[in-house]
């Protein structure tokens, strides 16, 4: 009831239309039959979104992980300078000399000239000047928004200056101009199409063990979380080929189609890589969600099911019970402190679902979340998809057709193999969504603006609220700590299982913070004369 | 080595840019608007711009940064952005209720030619601008300047819409505030008061990006400049911009639009400029200096005395604005240090000039570079060929300063991994005793933790 008069409030503040249009964005959650919500539309000019662009999407989240492409943003200062470093992707070349570009924004730095007379030839020679410098394996370069306005190819600037350089060198282009699309989202599926043309399924040779290939898609090593996911793999045996694209190389990429299992773990950013993977090379995939401790003992789990070999089934049980040890007793520590608090989570496409594990572990419960820009599968489930419409602002993103790689198809499983998986618990292609694990009741919110972010807090003063940068400072003004769950507040790693360790105490650490009791100075309570 | 492709070796650039040392105007634009009362900036573009610019200012003030964008969809983005900011315009009063809304164009808008004057005047005859409330607003494509050129607009913006001379004049001098820190500003209103000249400062960011935690937010801080203190300035006697680049097209527009006469001068960073600052209010407000001036000015005489060893004969490798970089680059030459490279990605000749001059006889050696290209990595570069002692600039310096070994002291926007850059000023005085500890901190911490042990001293 008091989730419905939060409805009511917030709806009532805005001019008629944009509260037609947000009533059906936030709902009262019931995980048995999820409600349809509104998702990946248009933003409401002047409504103060958490949101994001296309470019953001693609150079900032899936391809700048990557540490030895040159990526090159064509366009003013702007785009190249806000992407460059802010997002904390770490990464680990093997030896002091191996290609490391990360720590580097490069960029065109478009001029009225340009934008006049067209930025090809300025690309051109930025492309060049590139090589002569640093030599790069592969350099990729990225639209912003005036550069489709003006129409400079991208496209055929990589192809021609491919042919300039000639030798083994990969350049290739993405049209992730800022207005596409309504979100990051679109930016997601341009670099996802992009990796996929340009990158994956270059390179056959099998390395490493032969057994137990995995990779990991969608996950970008924001903190270490990577690291601490191939710690874990490492110990179990397990061989991973490719992260996308957390602590990625090129060559990971190249070589990915050599794995016998695919994991998704942000579903929003990188399912059409698996999707792709799989129609081209037959890797089945499957949802992930290694954050919190029991639910990575849980994709653990479904790997070793997945290869249904014993010993590994049996290291994997002997990891988890060994890693238990340490995250049991920093998740008995917390919980004196945590159990019962509410937490509210508003981030990006991914999670504000996963993290949830977290927050229970805790003995903690959402009250509220939602995405940036999440769509109705990320909510609802991919069941959904089949009713999905594509809406006239997000018609113009490339789709682009996967066939059967004849010379590299083959199948992992037979489907009498995959049938016994699924009979056995397992889920295929599947993800169920945010809402199924919400409580009957909660309030999911799609694309939450500031007026109802202040609303929430207002009404429900959450013990801890998790957003990002641009939330931070106002929930904290507000007297609610807030975690960023984008940026983990230059901690982490928060997944795996000494992931679940550090959020255990860094939320402890939140609940437990003297400074919010002394927001109000002593003379300013009724009792001082 | 983080920057482990980074040689020595230079190639003649002529397109790609690396490391700016500059990004691009609205992020200025947006800054400088939250320095007027009960003001909501609005980005005319695509969301992303906004977003990235609310979060590099929120990463350097660590405080909340406000502003709405029109979230252009490729739609708007082929047959224009009105409906869009019409639209924005309309909600955002009905949600958030500022008393101006101060728009800034992209490098999206501008390429399209979007027509803000007709916009906001169809905002304004359908009724979406309640009365007593204003839309003002200024054109600042990302492909022309930078940051600077920003700020510079919006400041242009409130004389353009605010200023309005009556007949009668008022005893006051305007002090046109370039990029500085809210500290900065503070600070420089303390100094005025201590004058007891009258004065009004716009824009004017103290008591907005410094605000109290008390549990409670408000999205108009009690701080910025107020509308009527805005419209004042044109029945001032005379305006003071601070710092060429940020303050002289509103200095310019204001004399056009209500003959008032100005002067613009450094920002008052170090000894020299802020004697140039203190001599020009008195000389305009016709207030004397108060001793107590005079004996702060006295105190940071002693302390460079004191110290003199610590500064003499440095060689420093700086990259900034360029308002911030001259007065500190004479601020260095004071202290006896060697600026020995200098770059801005803000182009301009008053750079070139200003660095000229001061150089020429004390570090005939000194390279700078203003401009396209004039980026970290061609510092880095120089560097490379011939060491410093010192690098100052932005939080992106640590990467050189780690790998180079070299004490860093962060100064500029943005310095995003230290807190305390809205609570201490550089400017005056006292903000140049602040910054000189900062100089020798990171000197002294450095030689403390790389000296050969029996060079350790307890007493420095």
């Amino acid at each position: 009831d008091d989730l419905k008069k939060f409805k009511d409030e917030v709806l009532h503040k805005y001019p008629k239309k944009v509260a037609k249009k947000r009533d059906k964005a936030i709902l009262l959650n019931d995980p048995e039959t999820p409600p349809q919500i509104q998702a990946n539309v248009r933003t409401i000019p002047g409504i103060i979104t958490q949101r994001g662009c296309t470019y953001a999407g693609c150079k900032g989240v899936v391809l700048g992980p990557t540490r030895d492409i040159i990526n090159i943003t064509h366009g003013p200062i702007g785009c190249g300078f806000y992407s460059w470093l802010t997002r904390r992707n770490q990464t680990k070349p093997e030896t002091e000399t191996d290609e490391n570009f990360m720590m580097y924004c490069f960029s065109t730095d478009m001029q009225d000239s340009n934008i006049v007379f067209g930025g090809e030839e300025k690309l051109k020679q930025a492309i060049r000047e590139a090589y002569e410098l640093f030599h790069p394996k592969a350099i990729a370069i990225f639209s912003t928004c005036p550069v489709g306005l003006i129409g400079d190819d991208v496209h055929r600037v990589a192809r021609h200056m491919k042919e300039e350089i000639g030798g083994d060198i990969n350049i290739f282009g993405f049209s992730c101009e800022g207005y596409r699309g309504v979100s990051q989202s679109a930016g997601h599926h341009i670099a996802n199409n992009g990796l996929f043309k340009n990158l994956i399924g270059r390179d056959d040779e099998k390395r490493g063990d032969l057994k137990y290939r995995v990779n990991l898609l969608g996950e970008y090593n924001i903190g270490g979380d990577a690291f601490e996911l191939e710690r874990v793999f490492e110990k179990c045996g397990i061989n991973l080929i490719a992260t996308f694209s957390g602590n990625s190389t090129i060559q990971k990429f190249e070589n990915a189609h050599t794995a016998d299992l695919n994991m998704v773990m942000c579903h929003r950013s990188i399912n059409y890589v698996a999707e792709m993977m799989e129609t081209a090379f037959g890797i089945p995939w499957i949802k992930v969600q290694p954050i919190g401790a029991d639910s990575t003992a849980k994709m653990l789990r479904k790997i070793g099911q997945y290869f249904g070999d014993q010993e590994l089934i049996d290291k994997i049980e002997e990891v988890i019970a060994d890693e238990m040890v340490a995250v049991t007793a920093a998740r008995e520590k917390a919980l004196k402190k945590t159990n019962g608090k509410t937490a509210m989570l508003f981030v990006g496409g991914s999670r504000a679902h996963h993290y949830q594990n977290l927050f229970e572990e805790l003995g903690m419960s959402t009250l509220s979340a939602g995405y940036e820009f999440g769509h109705r599968d990320d909510y609802e489930g991919r069941v959904v998809i089949p009713t999905i419409q594509i809406d006239a602002d997000s018609r113009n993103i490339e789709e682009i057709t996967v066939t059967k790689d004849e010379a590299r198809y083959n199948p992992r499983k037979t489907e009498e193999e995959l049938k016994a998986l699924e009979a056995d618990g397992m889920e295929f292609n599947g993800y169920e969504g945010l809402m199924p694990q919400m409580a009957k009741g909660s309030l999911v919110i799609d694309d939450l603006s500031h007026y109802e972010m202040e609303k929430l807090i207002e009404l429900y003063k959450p013990d801890v609220f998790c957003a990002g940068i641009k939330e931070k400072f106002c929930v904290q003004k507000m007297g609610v700590p807030l975690k960023q769950l984008h940026s983990y507040d230059y901690g982490g790693p928060y997944a795996g299982f000494k992931g679940a360790i550090n959020f255990y105490e860094d939320i402890e650490m939140i609940a437990c913070s003297t400074i919010w009791k002394e927001m109000k100075a002593p003379w300013e309570s009724e009792t001082y004369v | 080595m983080l920057l482990r492709h980074t040689t020595a070796k230079e190639i003649d650039r002529k397109a790609l840019t690396i490391n700016p040392a500059k990004t691009c105007q609205p992020v200025g634009a947006m800054y400088a608007a939250l320095g007027l009362h009960g003001c909501l900036p609005h980005s005319h573009g695509s969301q992303g711009c906004c977003s990235y610019h609310r979060s590099a200012l929120t990463r350097h003030f660590k405080e909340p940064v406000m502003a709405s964008t029109s979230s252009f969809s490729e739609g708007s983005s082929v047959f224009g952005g009105s409906a869009n900011l019409v639209s924005a315009i309309e909600t955002i009063f009905s949600v958030y209720d500022p008393e101006v809304i101060a728009v800034h164009t992209t490098c999206l808008s501008e390429t399209i030619g979007d027509d803000l004057t007709q916009i906001v005047s169809k905002a304004n005859e359908d009724g979406k601008v309640p009365a007593g409330k204003k839309v003002i607003f200024c054109n600042t494509p990302s492909y022309v300047g930078t940051h600077v050129t920003g700020y510079a607009n919006q400041v242009s913006s409130f004389v353009k819409f605010f200023s309005t001379a009556t007949p009668k004049k008022r005893n006051v001098v305007n002090l046109v505030a370039g990029w500085m820190e809210p500290s900065d500003m503070r600070e420089i209103k303390r100094i005025a008061k201590e004058m007891e000249a009258r004065t009004i400062m716009f824009p004017d960011m103290s008591d907005v990006l410094d605000t109290p935690l008390t549990g409670h937010y408000d999205m108009y801080p009690k701080g910025g400049t107020t509308q009527a203190d805005m419209i004042a300035t044109g029945d001032s006697k005379f305006t003071i911009g601070i710092g060429p680049y940020t303050t002289e097209d509103a200095c310019i527009k204001l004399e056009n639009k209500c003959k008032v006469k100005f002067e613009t001068i450094e920002i008052p960073i170090g000894l020299k400029a802020t004697d140039k600052f203190i001599m020009s209010l008195s000389r305009h407000a016709n207030v004397p200096v108060p001793d107590s001036l005079t004996a702060e000015r006295g105190r940071l005489v002693d302390m460079i005395a004191d110290n003199n060893k610590n500064f003499y004969d440095k060689r420093v490798a700086l990259f900034g604005d360029p308002d911030t970089l001259i007065p500190l680059v004479e601020f260095l030459l004071t202290l006896d240090m060697k600026p020995v490279y200098i770059v801005t990605g803000t182009p301009g000749k008053h750079f070139d000039e200003a660095m000229t001059e001061l150089l020429k006889e004390k570090v005939p050696e000194a390279k700078f570079k203003s401009g396209e290209r004039a980026d970290m990595f061609q510092m880095h570069q120089w560097i490379k060929q011939e060491g410093v002692d010192m690098l100052i600039g932005n939080s992106y310096g640590k990467y050189i300063a780690r790998d180079e070994n070299i004490p860093f002291v962060r100064l500029g926007f943005p310095v995003t991994d230290r807190p305390g850059n809205n609570f201490f000023p550089y400017v005056g005085y006292t903000g140049a005793t602040n910054l000189l500890i900062k100089i020798m901190d990171a000197f002294l911490e450095h030689k403390d933790r790389t000296c050969p042990e029996e060079k350790v001293e307890l007493v420095m």
